[in-house]
């Protein structure tokens, strides 16, 4: 395996401009600032309605250096396809092809085209940033919205259905790369975007963004947020390269070490779990222990 | 080269012609045999394109809006509810001014589910911005087809070739198959003005708000109003430009000269049949009968129905009595939308509205019913007598 990339060795190059129109402490501000670094100048990037259509800026500025086609809602993963094509047309398969949607742009109203796609092994990569909602329309739920929180449509009893696990989804599709990230965790995304992009056909990265407004916690607690997620396995770095399943980074250690946080420090920072009961609050730690379970079994996902 | 084939297979042979380098399509019938015909020339190596064989409509125009934003030369082919399942992309196509080419082989659209032809769908699309034009054989629906590119990227707006399904598609007519030297001279290779590009790095499409705004140089940049009214503009100039591509196809091959409107025997005509599509050519039989028993009459043709030749349609209608505008649509509530154009040409043009021919809207071939040439005939006698029994549904059975 390549040496991980330190703080140090990052590219010093910016492709996302200060200043951009990000709310304060956002997770995708992160993520899109070091995924860019990942990927470097030579790429374009496809982009449907959601919070990065906001950060890119609005016409005539934009706070992106890359080349980006905004396209519609549901349609992104068919649009990097005729991007791809178009590229291969003329003979300049070398730039990057770049997909990044919102989690409802992904596994919501965005799943038909991405699944469409990876059937067909496509060659570009489908970054998947998760705020765990419909956080540019002003907090709705969405299919990766977890069971329990408060949204502005499930606005007293919290959402009562299971997070939709794309990962998992896209990992049955049988493509060579599928990854999980977060964004309280750069490096670890950097690397394996890098990974992502050396290898054919589509390749999927499903990054935890932690957002303050939709989650209901300080602007400058994005990074704990994020941490406390995967430190109470809760969320879980992996990734599943030509089948084969790995915990990555945080994670790998996590299990290594055999003990994690308990899941109510990460559920009691976030206001949007504020009505959830005890009992519930049980439930979803008996979850996130029997996943464990399987992963120290090595059973993988 | 003359050959006798189906008109789908006239619309593959102008795709193939015209050099087009990225087709998606999702199957619908029936526009099946096209794209089929299009996968088995890429597959063979007779045609260098990529086909995106992808899982819906909405993806077919949304690999070809992502391959149009890249630079390349793009199609796509579908019908009925192909079409409305795009609607949206195929706003945003025009918007995004992709001259993208999508042929429409015409069909009814559900409920309830019917495949047999009629013109709801394409015509349901008309006020997204894309240039429409009915091909009513074909001869025509192979040069309208390589015509279409050259004004799609003159334009930079989009084209859609619509033709009959079934009484077009799927008939066998003998045409002339262009020769690809020829076509190269009358269509060049595609150079967008702008193409997705690292090495000049910009922001498509990306939200653009109601007044007009400065950019980081100091010039102020569009508004959305402002980038939808050049829409605007440039659709109405369009009818130029469909006009100018016409006249250099017709010098290269011989053949065209009626890119607007096609008037048959209405120079002298009190009473003309408004008609689009390969309805027009069945009613130049139907006016021929009524000519012998004395009836001064006529046809004419639609051929461009977006933009709107209006100026052509209501010169070409000054003198005439009566109109009669046959559709196999409607704006439902109100009345066929042709017939609602026709209207307003007329009162836009017409010098002396005194003397504007009485307009009346007739329905037929709805879902495919079968329009038999002694039912036209016959409705026509009676419109010319002064009343059309029943609702103006011809051939309908309550």
């Amino acid at each position: 395996m390549t040496a991980r990339t330190t703080i140090l060795s990052l590219p010093r190059e910016e492709y996302v401009h200060p200043g951009n129109r990000a709310c304060t402490g956002c997770g995708l501000g992160i993520a899109y600032r070091i995924g860019l670094k990942a990927l470097g100048p030579d790429t374009i990037v496809i982009v449907p309605p959601s919070c990065l259509t906001v950060l890119q800026g609005l016409f005539p500025v934009a706070s992106t250096k890359l080349p980006s086609l905004n396209v519609t809602f549901a349609s992104t993963a068919a649009a990097a396809t005729g991007v791809l094509e178009a590229l291969k047309a003329q003979g300049r398969e070398h730039t990057k092809v770049v997909a990044w949607a919102g989690d409802g742009g992904t596994a919501d109203i965005g799943i038909q085209s991405l699944s469409g796609a990876c059937e067909r092994g496509d060659d570009f990569l489908f970054l998947c940033y998760d705020n765990e909602g419909y956080m540019n329309t002003g907090v709705q739920r969405s299919g990766t919205t977890p069971q329990g929180a408060i949204t502005a449509n499930t606005p007293l009893k919290g959402k009562m259905q299971q997070k939709k696990d794309v990962a998992a989804i896209m990992t049955a599709h049988g493509i060579d790369y599928v990854a999980t990230a977060s964004a309280a965790y750069p490096l670890d995304l950097y690397d394996k975007i890098r990974k992502a992009i050396s290898l054919k056909g589509v390749k999927y990265i499903h990054i935890h963004t932690p957002c303050p407004p939709g989650w209901g916690y300080d602007t400058r607690y994005t990074v704990k947020i994020g941490e406390l997620a995967v430190e109470t396995g809760y969320w879980d770095l992996y990734e599943v390269e030509k089948g084969e399943f790995r915990l990555t980074g945080a994670s790998a250690g996590t299990l290594k070490k055999g003990t994690r946080k308990p899941v109510k420090e990460y559920l009691q920072a976030q206001s949007r779990f504020r009505i959830m009961s005890p009992e519930q609050a049980t439930d979803v730690q008996a979850r996130v222990d029997a996943k464990w379970s399987t992963y120290a079994s090595g059973e993988g996902c | 080269m003359h050959i006798i084939e189906t008109g789908n297979v006239a619309a593959a042979l102008g795709v193939q012609l015209a050099g087009v380098q990225v087709v998606a399509a999702y199957p619908i019938t029936p526009q099946t045999p096209l794209t089929e015909k299009l996968s088995e020339l890429i597959e063979a190596g007779e045609m260098d394109a990529r086909y995106v064989p992808v899982e819906s409509e909405h993806s077919a125009l949304a690999v070809c809006i992502g391959a149009s934003s890249a630079g390349a030369r793009a199609f796509t082919a579908t019908s009925a509810n192909g079409l409305l399942y795009m609607h949206e992309q195929v706003h945003w196509a025009a918007g995004a001014r992709l001259p993208i080419v999508m042929c429409v082989a015409n069909r009814a659209v559900g409920a309830p589910w019917n495949i047999w032809n009629d013109h709801q769908d394409s015509i349901s699309q008309r006020d997204t911005g894309w240039i429409q034009i009915y091909s009513c054989d074909h001869q025509q629906i192979i040069d309208d087809t390589l015509k279409a590119f050259r004004v799609a990227e003159t334009t930079s707006i989009p084209v859609m070739v619509c033709y009959d399904g079934y009484l077009l598609s799927h008939t066998y007519m003998p045409f002339a198959v262009p020769e690809q030297e020829m076509v190269a001279r009358f269509l060049p290779p595609f150079h967008p003005s702008y193409a997705l590009d690292p090495d000049a790095p910009a922001n498509l499409n990306t939200v653009t708000l109601p007044e007009i705004r400065m950019d980081v140089h100091g010039e102020m940049a569009h508004g959305y109003m402002e980038i939808r009214y050049l829409l605007q503009e440039d659709l109405r100039n369009a009818v130029q430009v469909v006009e100018e591509t016409d006249a250099a196809f017709q010098e290269l091959f011989g053949r065209g000269g009626v890119p607007l409107v096609e008037p048959y025997r209405c120079d002298d005509a009190e009473y003309v049949v408004v008609a689009m599509g390969s309805l027009t050519y069945q009613l130049w039989d139907v006016i021929d009968a009524l000519r012998t028993e004395g009836h001064k009459v006529g046809v004419l043709g639609v051929r461009l129905y977006r933009p709107f030749p209006d100026a052509a349609v209501a010169a070409a209608l000054q003198g005439a009595r009566g109109v009669f505008v046959m559709e196999k649509a409607l704006s439902y509530g109100y009345e066929g939308a042709l017939c609602s154009d026709l209207k307003s040409a007329l009162y836009d043009h017409l010098p002396d509205k005194s003397r504007a021919p009485f307009v009346k809207g007739l329905v037929a071939g709805i879902g495919g019913r079968e329009i038999k040439t002694v039912d036209l005939t016959d409705a026509l006698r009676s419109g010319l007598a002064g009343s059309i029994p029943g609702p103006g549904w011809i051939g309908i059975r309550l």
